[in-house]
């Protein structure tokens, strides 16, 4: 070799000097240091989850409801299973072998379907009791492949408002497909608050890094915990509803099917919403949940529907008033027109049929004892003004008022599940009756019968509006989100088209109703409050009548509206008017009269369910 | 005979260097692709039977390479680097935008960066430039020409948002070196580069503590070793008072003041005992030590207490330290468990876990040591380390034997260009240089970037055969 120069051999020795730097450098990696050095079959680094805890949910008085209690599962990475004792793993978990055959041959065939990995875990056992868990915890080195996961399962403080609070249940591939916050496995809300507040409930998983040993077993953080994210626990929540009223609520309805919605006016703050039958939201927790949910799905008297927002009824005479604000507001009648009513309306050979009593009655004396010829005549007059030359408009513009009060359509309660109801358009009269049809014709919606439907939930908020005169918000459940604002339209004020005054003759006739000499709502009297309510009979073609009531109080500003249907109750003064008084006297006075407690007991004993024979 | 001949004259070391890297590369990129949840001996669609293709199409490549006589190299030079330059400005325009940067052309299935045809344009104009019998780096044409060369491919380059391929075109310093360019050049390139770096990976003191070991290293060689325990007694003296002083009054300052007062005391000493010695290298030394630490300090004071955070991300984010979502450093953290978890022989072919499963990304790409780290363990890793230092010396000896200067300066740009990937990709992978996303040569998936380094190599294989001969 020729004579090579200084500046080769520097060059050489600065190519030499990073290959020796990266011999050290790679040997104190690979070989040296301790927290890189494994064997070849195993995991560097395990991702630990941190399930956060769901947020609380209190009441509106901030009384705690739903709270959350430990649980913890036994996850499996199937890739790291190696033989086992498997007859100490049974006595370990309580179960038999044949038990355990059928939880392995499980995780085959998922793991065959694909819908787990081999190398990332998944859940093996649901639910570990807590001795299980003790007894487990113990000889878990034993088992490759076995880890327990640690998650938070919900606690109920009250056994109601099951149909408020929803339930919480396990994710599945559309779920997580929708959202690629959720691994197989986890868990979120489905049905009521849970469903619709879950982004704020579920909060943020953390994630933890440790070094693991050949066994599994930790060997302490990696990079001290640099890489770590802390989990962030879900925001609680305050609800509108008052738990005790709830409660109460859902005592008086026992043993009888049908809802109770109660409102705030002023706010549109839902106090209580009871579907009866109802069933304790525990039910649904944890490993029972599969079963009891069979079980109430399979119940004919569909616990699970939740009749207050789902449930559809004619609403019968509470309908009356707001006929007669329509008239008044479309001035086909002052307050002191009288109409005649011979045992009903009658129209050539038509006849629509009303109690016996004396008349002509003005509009506050008709609400009061619910003559129906007198609701016919509004309705007709309305549909039939001059200024409407045709049915047709003339029915449009009365189904507007119907509309603005919030019927017909999906209030935009925070209910994932509500039904809009049913009011029907022109069009519908046009095709059923192929264009040929008067106000005659539909006359008995004037009385809350016929194609129409409403539920609990609307006839309640139209009661508040009527109560309002003229106003409401929408019904909401949420109050509060911890350091977040709940939806603005929940504080937006919804106008009905129909001035203030008009709303004074309706509210005297609904006092009427209750206090009135021939009141048809005597049992709904409450001593010292200015109720005002309607009586309603829905008519049910499968059975006897549903009762229906519905009520304010009091009668100025008020602070409570009511809604009360109990199926097959009869007259809505034997059922519906007593209970939703006493739902009114317990809110505003926190206790039952004393004069009033034998309706009370009345009540709560009342058994609509099992048949008198 | 002739072709017996022919053969005689290729260095068949280089070549199977070459072809053991690139079969290495194969098999684990084929192991960086391997799915045990899904094992499929081949599939045509995975990276690692394209990349088979692109092997082949190498071997065509290296034909016709050889078949090219060695005189075009340099006569097309020129021509082949207006093409180069013209085509890295056109990308920035008409470029397909990866990761960031503009700086691939796209045609159908084919992709191309024309950075890879810059990289060898330039290597050859240069080599063409500096060979001419009188240049010297003392004109100042000559160096004007040079740094124009030079100068034109990166400011495309850094303008298309690449600054991994831009910071290549540095390491020219080292062929730069070794055609006559000062050594003081050389040793303040390096030592800047290392000093800007280092204060913002790790705390001043310990640049400060390295400028003292590069000082006192100097002094050593330049001076005497005398000059150099006295100045040190006295340094390391004046930092162990003045910190017990305030250790004992109960003051807690940070270790740099402590050490500065050590490195001014050690100066003061250098240049008394150097003066009275009349020794004029203890000036320079100084010069350069002081220069060092203020350079330290405006850097860290300028990314840590100028820059807004924004600002200072935008900055750890240019230089590579911070590229993702996740945090600083994900990346490299993956990779590090990674090789780190291969210990000494590693977990066996195909049996790794950290690399698949997107714990690294970009695992065939710039992260394909990491399956080497981990599937063959340190002994996988030093075999490859040894094997690109021995083909990096191998090339610069085998340039210093060339009769052509031509030949020589481009044998020394090739070593050069795969020591910079060498050092900057596996220097990523464990953590030593920032991520500058770079392939490591002949290693990494990807036909431009192999076609790249193959004709880069061969063409200087081909000189080679000429060696004796002066080819213009
Ligand atoms: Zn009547």
């Amino acid at each position: 070799m020729e004579n090579i120069s200084r500046r080769t051999i520097v060059i050489a020795l600065i190519f030499i000097f990073i290959g020796i730097t990266f011999a050290i450098k790679l040997f104190i990696l690979q070989v040296y240091d301790p927290s890189y050095k494994f064997s070849a079959a195993n995991n560097t680094q395990k991702e630990i989850i941190n399930f956060p805890a769901r947020g609380l949910v209190y009441d509106r008085n901030g009384k705690l409801i739903v709270s959350n209690q430990a649980d913890y599962d036994l996850m499996v990475v199937p890739r790291e299973l190696k033989s086992m004792d498997s007859l100490d793993f049974c006595n370990a978990l309580e179960i038999s072998i044949e038990d355990l055959r059928q939880l392995f041959a499980g995780m085959r065939s998922r793991l065959r379907n694909r819908k787990i990995s081999r190398i990332k875990p998944s859940v093996f056992y649901r639910q570990l009791s807590a001795k299980q868990y003790g007894y487990l915890q113990e000889k878990l080195y034993k088992y490759d492949g076995f880890f327990v996961q640690r998650r938070t399962l919900r606690k109920y403080e009250y056994p109601n408002a099951a149909h408020i609070l929803g339930y919480i249940s396990e994710v599945g591939a559309s779920d997580i497909k929708k959202d690629d916050y959720y691994i197989s496995g986890d868990y979120h809300g489905k049905n009521g608050i849970e469903s619709t507040y879950e982004n704020f409930l579920r909060g943020e998983k953390g994630y933890k890094y440790v070094l693991v040993d050949v066994h599994g077993r930790e060997k302490g953080a990696f990079r001290d915990g640099q890489s770590d994210i802390p989990a962030k626990a879900g925001k609680d929540i305050k609800l509108t509803i008052d738990v005790d009223l709830q409660q109460y609520g859902e005592q008086l309805m026992q043993n009888k099917i049908g809802a109770i919605v109660a409102l705030e006016p002023s706010t549109g703050e839902i106090l209580s919403l009871v579907s009866a039958p109802h069933f304790d939201p525990s039910l649904l927790v944890g490993k029972k949940r599969a079963g009891n949910f069979a079980a109430l799905n399979a119940d004919t008297l569909k616990p699970l529907f939740n009749r207050a927002i789902m449930g559809r009824y004619p609403p019968g005479s509470t309908f009356k008033p707001l006929m007669g604000a329509i008239g008044l507001q479309e001035g086909v009648l002052t307050p002191e027109t009288k109409y005649e009513c011979n045992g009903g309306y009658w129209v050539g050979r038509f006849h629509q049929g009303c109690h016996a009593h004396y008349s002509p009655w003005d509009l506050r004396k008709a609400i009061a004892n619910s003559c129906n010829a007198y609701f016919s005549q509004i309705f007709r007059s309305v549909i039939d003004q001059p200024k409407t030359s045709t049915v047709q408009d003339g029915f449009e513009l009365w189904k507007n008022y119907l509309v603005n009060f919030g019927l017909g359509y999906k209030l935009g309660v925070d209910f994932s599940n509500e039904d809009r109801g049913f009011i029907p358009n022109s069009d519908y009269y046009d095709k059923w009756y192929n264009k040929s049809w008067s106000s005659l014709t539909v006359v008995s919606l004037a009385i809350g019968q016929g194609e129409l439907g409403t539920t609990p939930i609307q006839m309640a908020n139209m009661c508040a509006a009527i109560g309002n005169e003229g106003y409401y918000y929408t019904p909401h459940i949420i109050k509060e989100i911890e350091s977040d604002t709940i939806p603005s339209k929940y504080k937006a004020k919804r106008a009905t088209g129909i001035d203030k005054e008009n709303f004074e003759p309706i509210k005297d006739g609904m006092e009427m109703a209750v206090w009135g000499d021939m009141g048809t709502a005597g049992l709904a009297r409450i001593p010292d409050l200015t109720i005002c309510g309607k009586t309603g009979t829905a008519q049910n073609p499968h059975g006897e009548d549903h009762s229906v009531f519905m009520a304010f109080a009091p009668k100025e500003n008020p602070q409570i509206a009511i809604a009360v249907y109990v199926e097959n109750g009869g007259y809505g003064s034997t059922w519906a008017a007593p209970i939703a008084s006493l739902m009114v006297e317990k809110y505003l006075n926190k206790e039952v009269h004393s004069s009033r407690k034998w309706i009370e007991k009345r009540m709560l004993e009342g058994d609509l369910v099992h048949g008198s024979e | 005979m002739v072709q017996n001949n022919y053969n005689k004259k290729v260095d068949w070391v280089t070549i199977v260097i070459y072809a053991i890297l690139v079969l290495f590369g194969w098999i684990n990129i084929y192991a960086a692709n391997y799915n045990p949840e899904n094992p499929v001996f081949f599939d045509m669609g995975m990276e690692y039977a394209k990349q088979l293709i692109w092997i082949s199409a190498s071997m065509v490549l290296i034909w016709v390479i050889f078949m090219t006589d060695s005189k075009f190299y340099v006569a097309f030079s020129n021509i082949l680097y207006g093409v180069a330059v013209f085509l890295l400005f056109s990308v920035i325009f008409l470029g397909k935008e990866i990761n960031g940067a503009k700086s691939w052309f796209e045609l159908g299935p084919i992709r191309f960066q024309p950075a890879e045809l810059a990289k060898i344009a330039t290597a050859l104009t240069l080599a063409r430039m500096m060979s001419r019998h009188d240049f010297t780096f003392k004109k100042f044409k000559n160096l004007a020409s040079i740094i124009a060369i030079w100068a034109l491919p990166v400011l495309c380059i850094f303008l298309q948002n690449d600054t991994g391929s831009a910071l290549v075109f540095f390491v020219f310093i080292l062929p730069f070196y070794r055609e006559g360019l000062p050594g003081s050049i050389l040793v303040f390139g390096l030592m800047g580069a290392i000093v800007s770096v280092l204060t913002l990976v790790y705390p001043p003191y310990s640049v400060l503590a390295l400028i003292i070991v590069g000082a006192l290293v100097a002094l050593f060689v330049k001076t005497d070793k005398k000059i150099t325990g006295i100045a040190l007694m006295y340094g390391v003296g004046a930092f162990a008072i003045v910190l017990g002083l305030f250790y004992i009054v109960g003051l807690n300052l940070r270790w740099e003041l402590f050490m500065l007062v050590g490195i001014l005391a050690f100066s003061i000493v250098v240049l008394i005992k150097g003066f009275s010695k009349k020794i004029k290298a203890v000036v320079p030394i100084a010069i350069f030590m002081w220069g060092a630490v203020v350079f330290t300090f405006s850097s860290s004071y300028f990314v840590n207490d100028v820059l807004s955070e924004y600002q200072r991300n935008r900055v750890y984010v240019l230089l590579g330290f911070k590229d993702d979502p996740l945090g600083a450093g994900y990346n490299v953290n993956q990779s590090k468990i990674a090789i780190g978890s291969g210990g000494f022989s590693g977990k066996g072919y195909l049996q790794g876990t950290q690399t698949k499963f997107d714990f690294v990304p970009e695992q065939s790409t710039d992260f394909i040591f990491c399956t080497v780290g981990e599937e063959w363990g340190y002994l996988g890793t030093l075999t490859v380390v040894i094997l690109f230092v021995f083909l990096m010396i191998r090339l610069i000896f085998l340039a210093e034997k060339q009769h052509s200067s031509f030949s020589r300066i481009y044998g020394y740009c090739v070593a050069s260009i795969f020591f910079y990937h060498f050092t900057i990709n596996i220097g990523m992978t464990i953590g030593l240089a920032p991520v500058i996303g770079i392939p490591l040569p002949f290693f990494s998936y990807g036909g431009s970037s192999l076609w790249g380094f193959t004709t880069l190599l061969f063409i200087f294989l081909k000189l080679d055969t000429n060696r004796s001969e002066l080819i213009r």
